[in-house]
Parts: C-alpha cells; structure tokens; sequence
C-alpha cells in the first residue's frame, strides 16, 4: 500500500485492506466469517474473544473490526470452535501456540510480560507512600 | 534522599531515550513469524486443485522425505515473482506441496500453464484453516517439513534467488 | 511567489526567534547586581510579537498555494489535487507533514506573542525567562522545518495533477481535528516555560500558579474537544463503531490530557493554598514532555498504529533530538533546582488538598499505565519478543487507579481548604452513598453487566448529582464563574462516564447477509435492506445501500455507503447513523454475500453520544473556568490599583 503523507499527533488511518471491488480474493469465503452463531451466549463469547485477537496482516486492529480476509477466516476458527465446545481460553491458547503472545491484546503473565503486571504494582505502592507522606501529616 | 527523589524523572526519561533512540536505528521487523517450528505439521486433509484430483492430507508427510510445504495463491503477486525459484528448488529434486488460499480451480490451472508448475501435489484451503494451523500469516509463505511430519524452518515472502541455496540447504539439513 | 514570501517570512521568524532568545537570556542573568538591564534584552518582547506575525504571515502563504493549487510547490503536488473540493484544498494545507509542523509553529509563535504582548502580572526578570525558554523552544521546531522539513519547496517541473488526500481525511470533523490538538500541546509548552522560568528565577508560588493556570486550562480544553473530536471521527469514519481502541496513537493524545488535568488540579491548589510546589513543577515538565513523546512516538512510525502518519526515522530522530535537548533539559533543571524550592504550605488528610492530591497521585497512576503499555512493545521488540497490549490490559488495570479516584471526587469538592472533617458533610455525603449504593444494587438485579460497567454507570449516576453539591448553602448570585466551571465540567465526566459504561454494557450488534425486501431487528428498530444503488461523488463513486429503519417511534431511511476513492485509489465504509435521544443506530454496508445477498453490520448503542456531550461539558466547564479566573484576577488588580491611587492621594494630603 502506498504510504500516504499523513499529518500525525492525530488520529489518522488509513486502514488496511477495506475489502476493495478487484483484486483478486478480497473477501473471506468461510461460512461464520460474517455469520453470527444462533446461540446468543456463544456468540456473546466469541465476539469478546474476537475482539481480544490481533488481526496479523493489518496494521493494529483486532480481527473483529478487520475487514482483511484474513480477519475473516479467523474469526469463522473463533467461531467454529466455540460451536463445537470449546472455551474462549482455549481457542486463544490455539492461537497463541501458533503465532506467539503477538496475536492476544490480552497479554498473559510469562517471563516477557511481568514487567506488564509489577509495575503498575510498584505505581501503587510509589502512590500509597507518596499519599502517606504527603497527608500523613498534620497540617500546622 | 529528597535530592535523589528529584533525579528519578530525569533517569527515566534517560531510559525511555536509550530505548527510542536504540529501536530508531533497528530495522522495523514486521513480520509475524510461526511459533510452530519444531512441532509436528498439523492434521489436515483437504481437496486437491481441480475437483478430479486427490485430496491432498498431512499423512502425505510422514514418509521419510522431507518436503517444502508453499502456502500462496494466485491472486498473489509476490507469487508470481517466486515462480522460477520454486521451478528451480524443483529442478533440484525437492518434493514441494502448494497450499492454495481462497482460491479457484480455473485460476490455478490458468497460473500454473502461465508460470509454471513446480509442484507434485496442491490442496484448496478456502478458508485458510491450515495455513491459520501451520502459524501463517500470509502469502507466499515456504515451510521446510522433515520426513518425520516436523516443521523445521518457516520462510516468509517470496522466495528470491539469493534465498535459494539457503531453503535447498534447510530441505538437505532435514533429511 | 507566494512560496518564497512564507519561505522568507519564516527564515525572518527564525533570526527573531533567536533574537528573543539572546533578550531573555541577557535580561535574566544582568537584572543580578545594581539592577541595570542589558539594553538588547528590552526587544525581547517585541520580537516575540512581530515573530507571531511573520509566521502567522507563512502559513497564510501555505493556504493560499493550497488555496489555487499552485503545483509547483511539491507540498501541494503530493498532498492535493485540483478536483477536490475547497475546504479540502484548504485542509490539505495541514493534512500532511510539513504543513502541520507549520501550523504547529505558527501557534506555538501566536501563543508566545500573545504572552508577550498581555502578560504583565509577573516581574521583568521572570518574563524575560519565560520569553528565553518560549524562543528556545521555537528555535527547535524552527530549525526542523527549515532544515528538514520544508513546506514551501519547489518541484521543478510543476506536477500535472497532484496526488490528493487520503479519503479518510476529507471530513470536516477531521480537518480541525489536528489545530485543537496542536492548541493543546502548544498551551502546555508555554506551561513549559512558565515552569523553566520558575526554576530559573526560584520563584514558584501561587503567583506562578495563577499566571500558568489560563494556559494549563485552555491546552486542557482544546486536548479534550481534540481528542473527543478524533474518537467520534474513528467511530463514525473507521466504521468499526468503536471509540476507543488504546491505539498507540490515541494513547498519545491521551497521555499529555491525563498530565494537563493533574496538572491542573495541582495549579489550582498552588495558586489558592501556596501548596505542592514541588510536585506542580514536575506536573508542568511532564505535561509537556508527553506532548513531545507523543509526537515522536506518532511520527517516528515507532510503534504500529491502525492510524497511519508519515512515517520518516530520520525526522523521527530530529524528533527524537528535540525530545532529549527540551524534556531533557527540563528534568535536569527540576532535579538541580527543585531541590531548593522552599516547601509548600502543609495540610490535613482530610481536607480540598487532601482530596486533590489524592486524585493528582490516581491520574499519575493511570498516566504511568498507559505511558507502560504504549511503550513496552517497545521494549520488549528490543529484546527481541512482541507482545499485543490492548483493552483487556488497559481497562482493568487503569480502571484500578481511575475508580478510587473517581469515589473521592464524588466528595472531594465539598471539602474545606487546609482541614475538613467528614462529620461535616456528613449528609451529602450519606446522600451520595446511598445513591451509590441503590445504583450498584439495581444494576447488579437488573442487567447482566459486568463489574467495571456497573461500577461506570453506579459512579455516574451517583457523580452526577455530587458535582452540583458544592453549590448547597451558597446564594446562587455568587457562585463564583470559576466554580461553575468546575461542577460543569465534574458533571461532563459523569455524563461521558454513562456513555462509556452504557455502550459498553448495552450495545446490540446484529450481522447479517439478507436480500432486497428481508428485514431484521435490531434492539427497538426493524430494519429493512431496500435496495442497494450506484452513486457518484465529486470524486468518488459508491455503492449505496437504502436501509428502512422503523418502531420505536421511528420511520426513516439510512443510506451507508461502500466508497471507492479515486485519487488516492482507496476504499471506505461510510457509516450511516440515526441519532436519537438515548442512543444511536449505525449501520455499515459490506460486500456483496453472494446470490444477491448484502452484507449488514448493524448496531443499537443506547446513550452512546453522552460519551461526547460529556466532552463538550468539560470543555466547556473549562472555558467558564478560564473566563472566571480571568474576570478575578482582573478585578482583583483593579481593586490594587484602586487602593494604591487612594494611599497616593492619603500621602499627598
């Protein structure tokens, strides 16, 4: 794709592939790409797992905002699976085990991701001691 | 100790320099490679390219030989460029089994008389099912697949003439 | 012609700009000994002023080459395209690199003219300071657009046509969506110097406060209208009918606002109470360093965003250069001279500053999380993994500091100044528990919602009562302007809080492939997909699809658009919206699904617009905020003037 010259500090898109007329296979064939699940709570689920997974060939969206083919066939796995019994976790983990920690905006607590998870605990102990010392006191 | 407290913005600003000004000078590395490396080819079992022909399944692997696995298509212009090098690994005497993505029976049949045909079988993958279970995340994409069914090495983009010898070498190294 | 003139206009702007600087820094350091001022640092103010003006003078050039596109200029040959409409011509002007760094210069250029021109509150010496640091700063950027980025450049020979605009930025919304923000980051550069000028001149007290507060408030009003404004743009243009996605690039509009609003809370307590210098300080130099973080983070192309933007490492790194030499020099100088600022007034737990601090040290809490899972992709690709850190890292683990936070402003306001005691408010306070209490209760019985959308909805509707208590025992005549502002804008939060929480909790999304005459519910409507027709644009052509919509006391057509784009080839959803008082219905058209079958993405988002009512209250609390601290510290010099005129006449008797 051409890279357009943008002005920044805003908010600019210029998505990737929005499904264009030509050029070849634009769109995803698979049955429950498009096509919600009948069963309300499983769709629920898969909507939400949807949209916790990383579309690989776009630029920053998940697959249920992409209209890549791509985006399209994972969300019929999504889909297909959750139908079949499977739990949301699972499915993520299917992935994971495919493509890294890369695919899930849901990052998982592993040798990669602590920091992730103990600095906003550090954050709230630095802001527990900054209070206690700012208002630990009394005033005059 | 409050004079020290004072420093901390200015060492971590110092930190978020080093680490902008650091990945400023790299490369940006784009590609999502497979995290299936080392594991065994996943099951699949799937229509061959014309309606005639055979199903094309992961058992096909298991024989001792090893093979490239090519996931493209022929709506794919990268494919196209890397047509004579598949010709060439082909000419080598490596097997190479094509995926096809959401792809067509006439196209293929028209892309291969147009640009050859350096494959000894190709499936139909509609909705990328295994190209999605193989780790993939696009087109033309090469993976090395031992004789045991073990993926050894993952190409990604089309293949150049400058990547053939390192592709041939994996493919010997998998033997 | 045109081009050389705004090209000679800024090289002018620049030789004042230094100009400026050499002034101040001269009428800082001589103003020591006998009090003799170096004569050259007497221009410093003037020169701010006509650099205003000539830059003001350059960007009226780049709309006027915009304006007649003129395609000699390569800006404009790349940007453009004679075909397009006016106001696009227009907002191509700064719908691009170069052009918007010039509108960036140019106001940071009206700002420090105007500085120069009406601030009179503070002594010679610290303005002289302030003018040094705003020249300095300006100098920088300056020297970006000149050396490396310069919009007036001409293509030789002239282009035929010109490129165009990517398609998604032809909206009207979108064309004034960058200017705010730049007002914003420009207001809390000159924070920055007022800062540096503190530093340098030891003086940070409420006097400081009072003159960065107008500044602190109008950069917060335009970042909120700015980043409101860019977040309605991405739900109805992006058609995915989201409004936030923690994008890097929204995050980083998103983190100099969190800096502004601690900020200035913080100034508010320095200027009324002589407390949290030191912290105010730091506030001010970190405010401004993460309107520059986010411009480089934005620019660099360091960090992928579904929001594209020129991505060029090598103006990257002059951003990156900048970003050392300001943010750098700042929080040296903060460690050096902080140190000897003389502590602030004390106060008790429970008290307005109590209260206010607390909600200062939460939103550096949340500041500190986005600020962590913007960057540490970042971090973690130089060590060689990647991670995805996306809403369900954000939510939660913002929503830890954002929720305490959002309980004590529920009280905060009605507290005294210096020491309060609970028992004091004791029945608003039980008022607003109460109200707290039954909302969580009939949420949790009546709606499966879940945990932080509850919490949302309970603390909005519970807030939305608390931020008007502060007018309880007060003779509504004499509620201070200032004060208004406040409680408006504490009830814009409440009402963009109900936005969020209810879009999040209620939202209907239905997804369908249907015919011609098949008809579908969605939440209280049915809709039916009437046809599906060509149309033609000025310079694109559509597929448009007539979508009968009607119950709920409704009976109309939406028409969604598939668009293809021209010049630039490209492609976009217009989403078609029906705006009704609690909510809105959106409706995208996909692609053809086969056997004359279309495919419908449609939604109910019930209350979904208060996200954005709610923002325009808070600016517009701001604003009134703005107004009130001016008419008072205008009276209260009148009133200063007055006394002084009568002890002059007193002495003469």
């Amino acid at each position: 794709m051409t890279p357009f010259p943008l002005l920044a500090a805003a908010m600019l898109s210029l998505s990737a592939p929005i499904a264009g007329p030509a050029a070849g296979q634009m769109t995803s064939s698979a049955p429950l790409a498009n096509t919600q699940l009948a069963d309300p709570q499983q769709e629920a689920s898969a909507q939400a797992l949807m949209e916790e997974l990383r579309c690989l060939t776009c630029q920053s969206q998940s697959i249920a905002d992409s209209n890549a083919p791509m985006a399209g066939d994972m969300r019929h796995q999504v889909r297909s699976r959750i139908a079949a019994g499977e739990s949301p976790e699972q499915v993520r983990a299917w992935l994971v085990e495919r493509y890294g920690d890369y695919v899930t905006y849901r990052p998982g607590l592993d040798s990669a991701t602590w920091p992730l998870f103990a600095l906003p605990v550090l954050f709230l102990l630095v802001a527990g001691v900054i209070l206690f010392r700012r208002l630990g006191r009394r005033g005059e | 100790m409050k004079k020290l407290w004072l420093i901390i913005p200015l060492m971590l600003f110092a930190l978020f320099l080093g680490v902008a000004a650091y990945q400023l000078t790299q490369p940006r590395d784009t590609l999502v490679r497979s995290t299936m490396i080392g594991k065994p080819l996943p099951a699949f079992d799937l229509p061959g390219a014309t309606d005639d022909a055979p199903r094309v399944a992961s058992g096909l692997f298991a024989d001792g030989q090893p093979r490239l696995l090519n996931v493209w298509a022929t709506w794919c212009v990268p494919c196209i460029a890397e047509a004579p090098q598949l010709e060439e690994l082909a000419k080598r005497g490596v097997p190479i089994v094509g995926i096809a993505i959401r792809d067509e029976p006439e196209a293929i049949a028209q892309f291969l008389e147009q640009y050859g045909d350096p494959y000894a079988a190709i499936a139909r993958d509609d909705i990328a099912e295994v190209q999605l279970a193989l780790g993939s995340s696009g087109v033309p994409e090469t993976f090395v697949i031992d004789g045991k069914g073990i993926i050894r090495h993952q190409h990604i983009g089309d293949i150049r003439e400058s990547d053939v010898d390192e592709i041939y070498a994996k493919w010997e190294a998998a033997k | 012609m045109i081009a050389e003139i705004g090209l000679a206009a800024l090289w002018l702007a620049a030789g004042l700009c230094a100009l400026q600087f050499i002034a101040g820094v001269l009428g800082v350091r001589e103003a020591g000994a006998d009090g003799a001022v170096h004569p050259v640092s007497a221009l410093a103010r003037p020169a701010a002023v006509v650099q205003g003006l000539l830059l003001l003078v350059a960007f009226a050039c780049l709309l006027r080459v915009f304006a007649v596109t003129d395609l000699s200029v390569s800006l404009v040959a790349d940007n453009s395209h004679v075909d397009k409409p006016f106001i696009y011509r227009l907002a191509a002007a700064w719908g691009n690199h170069e052009g918007s760094m010039l509108l960036w210069v140019t106001i940071l250029g009206l700002a420090g003219g105007l500085v120069a021109l009406f601030e009179r509150r503070m002594d010679d010496r610290f303005m002289k300071a302030v003018l040094a640091a705003q020249a300095f700063i300006a100098l920088g950027f300056l020297a970006f657009l000149l050396f490396s980025s310069n919009p007036f450049a001409r293509l030789n020979p002239p282009a035929d046509f010109g490129a165009g605009l990517n398609p998604l930025l032809q909206d009207i919304g979108l064309a004034f969506h960058p200017p705010t923000l730049y007002l914003g980051y420009v207001g809390l550069s000159v924070a920055f110097s007022f800062v540096v000028a503190g530093l340098v001149t030891r003086q940070a007290g409420p006097e400081l406060a009072r003159v960065m507060r107008p500044w602190v408030l109008a950069a917060w009003v335009a970042l909120t209208l700015g980043i409101a404004a860019g977040s309605y743009w991405a739900y109805y243009e992006l058609g995915w009918g989201g409004w936030w996605f923690w994008d890097p690039v929204e995050n980083a509009s998103l983190m100099p606002w969190l800096a502004a609003t601690a900020l200035l809370h913080s100034v508010s307590v320095l200027a009324a109470r002589d407390a949290l210098r030191t912290w105010t300080i730091m506030l001010g130099v970190v405010a401004f360093s993460m309107s520059m973080v986010g411009t480089f983070l934005v620019r660099s192309g360091i960090l992928t965003s579904v929001h594209a933007f020129a991505v060029d490492p090598e103006r990257g790194a002059f951003i990156l250069g900048l970003l050392a030499i300001y943010v750098g020099g700042g929080f040296g100088l903060f460690a050096l001279r902080a140190g000897a600022l003389a502590e602030g007034k004390r106060f008790a737990l429970v008290s307005r500053e109590g209260a206010l601090v607390f909600n200062n040290v939460m939103l550096s809490g949340i500041l500190a999380v986005v600020l962590l899972g913007t960057l540490y992709p970042l971090a973690a690709e130089a060590l060689g993994t990647r991670v995805s850190i996306g809403p369900p890292y954000y939510n939660p683990v913002s929503a830890i500091f954002a929720v305490p936070m959002l309980l004590v402003l529920l009280v905060g306001p009605l507290l005294r100044w210096k020491r309060d005691s609970l028992s004091r408010i004791a029945v608003p306070l039980a008022i607003v528990g109460a109200l707290l209490a039954a909302s969580v209760t009939v949420l949790l019985l009546f709606t499966d919602a879940g945990v932080l959308p509850i919490l949302g909805l309970a603390i909005a509707v519970a807030l939305a009562l608390a931020s008007w208590l502060p007018l309880r025992g007060r003779k509504l005549k004499r509620v201070p302007l200032a004060l208004w502002g406040s409680m408006l804008a504490h009830f814009g939060v409440a009402v963009s809080l109900a936005g969020m929480a209810s879009e999040t909790a209620f939202s209907i999304e239905r997804l369908v492939a249907v015919e011609a005459g098949e008809s579908v519910a969605v939440g209280p409507y049915q809709v039916t997909l009437q046809e599906v027709d060509p149309v033609a644009g000025p310079n694109w052509t559509a597929l448009e699809g007539r979508l009968a919509i009607t119950g709920g006391g409704v009976d109309t057509v939406l028409r969604p658009q598939a668009r293809y784009f021209t010049d630039p080839p490209q492609s976009t959803s217009e989403s078609a919206l029906l705006t009704r008082w609690d909510g809105q219905f959106y409706a995208i058209l996909g692609d053809a699904a086969g056997e004359g079958r279309w495919q419908l993405r449609l939604w109910w988002k019930p209350f979904v617009t208060l996200i954005w009512y709610g923002a325009l209250l808070i600016a517009l609390g701001g604003l009134l905020s703005i107004f009130g601290h001016l008419r008072a510290s205008a009276r209260s010099r009148r009133i200063r003037e007055e006394v002084a005129r009568r002890r002059a006449e007193k002495a003469l008797l």
